[in-house]
């Protein structure tokens, strides 16, 4: 029975490993984010320009912010161009919008940033190849988990042979 | 029996947890190397707002095209007056752009997210620049050369591929060494240019 209590124990300390381990290196990026802003100069020309845009058509935003919210921000932590102040990622999304505008596909312009900064640039890996991995990881730890509980749940619940006689 | 599950487990989940720890605080710069490595260099054309001296410049205002420089080796090195790390560098980068005055070489400053203005002050107090700086209005070209910071140097080789990507302050032995085998390579007669030149990207 303590051998059990054991193995679960140690189940359960290892699902709640790696849970923290999915999700705490977001929580800290978003901490660190703000303090590493302080990098790049956001001038008030680059908010006006930005804002005069944003105010002359509507669904090139709409396609903009949509693009941006994938493009990870070069001097930030875990932020996105959509979100970042920085002026870099003010000038990426005002490069982003005119790509866009000039007709390119939102997949297009990914791909322009792709090819300047490398895969690292999209805040979510594409799911292929190797990157596969980081999306069917947390499926199988769960199945896996759940599979594992379900087991020793029934183990635990099962009536010994010979019955109680009690 | 439970030790076997504990202890595969464990084999299981350590290297997980060591995986995503060790990618989550790892810093972009570190990345490795350029995409652009071995890539043609995106082109440009660039206006002169500090001019350079003696044999070295250019006059302000005048338009800088990549294509101008083609069958010769490019430094491109961008920086800012706001940047501190950029003080370190900027002697070095201006001796070695005189000592190969003549040589098929031209150095080029490029300056990120800053003005003309400011730019120009902070030459002036650091006592000159030896090599013309361009303007880079909306950073179009830094974010064509997939720029994190300041600074960052560029090496070009003569048929115009990115050939090495210093990050941080470069020093005179990195310069040194990375110009000359772009020289030799390029003078080389039967060897390929781009085959010989290191292509990567440097530490800081």
């Amino acid at each position: 029975m303590r051998a059990r209590q054991g193995l679960v124990a140690l189940s359960l300390a290892l699902s709640l490993a790696l849970s923290l381990a999915l999700i705490l290196p977001r929580a800290t990026a978003a901490q660190q984010a703000p303090a590493a802003r302080d990098t790049q100069m956001v001038t008030p020309e680059g908010l006006r320009s930005n804002a005069s845009a944003k105010a002359t058509d509507p669904a090139l935003e709409a396609r903009t912010s949509g693009v941006a919210s994938g493009l990870r921000c070069p001097v930030c932590q875990g932020l996105s161009i959509q979100d970042s102040p920085s002026e870099l990622s003010q000038q990426m999304r005002s490069l982003v919008r005119d790509q866009l505008a000039a007709g390119k596909t939102d997949e297009e312009v990914r791909a322009y940033f792709i090819s300047k900064y490398g895969e690292w640039i999209l805040l979510e890996p594409k799911a292929s190849g190797f990157n596969t991995l980081v999306y069917a990881l947390p499926i199988l730890v769960v199945v896996g988990g759940l599979g594992l509980i379900l087991t020793l749940v029934r183990r635990w619940t099962a009536v010994p042979a010979g019955g109680d006689k009690t | 029996m439970s030790r076997t599950r504990a202890f595969l487990g464990m084999l299981i989940a350590v290297p997980l947890i060591w995986l995503f720890a060790k990618s989550m605080s790892r810093d972009p710069r570190d990345l490795g190397p350029s995409p652009l490595a071995g890539r043609e260099a995106p082109g440009f054309t660039l206006a002169v707002f500090a001019p350079g001296q003696e044999a070295l410049a250019r006059p302000v205002g005048d338009s800088v095209r990549l294509a101008m420089f083609k069958g010769q080796v490019v430094v491109l090195n961008f920086w800012a007056s706001w940047c501190l790390a950029c003080r370190d560098e900027h002697e070095t980068l201006s001796e070695v752009a005189r000592f190969y005055v003549g040589k098929p070489v031209h150095f080029l400053g490029v300056l990120y997210n800053d003005d003309a203005l400011s730019g120009n002050k902070w030459i002036a107090e650091m006592g000159g620049q030896s090599y013309p700086s361009v303007l880079d209005p909306g950073a179009r070209t830094a974010i064509d050369y997939g720029l994190y910071g300041v600074p960052e140097t560029f090496f070009l080789d003569a048929s115009g591929r990115v050939a090495f990507k210093n990050t941080g302050p470069v020093t005179a032995t990195v310069l040194r060494r990375v110009v000359d085998s772009l020289i030799a390579a390029a003078t080389a007669p039967a060897a390929p240019a781009a085959s010989a030149a290191p292509v990567g990207a440097g530490s800081r």
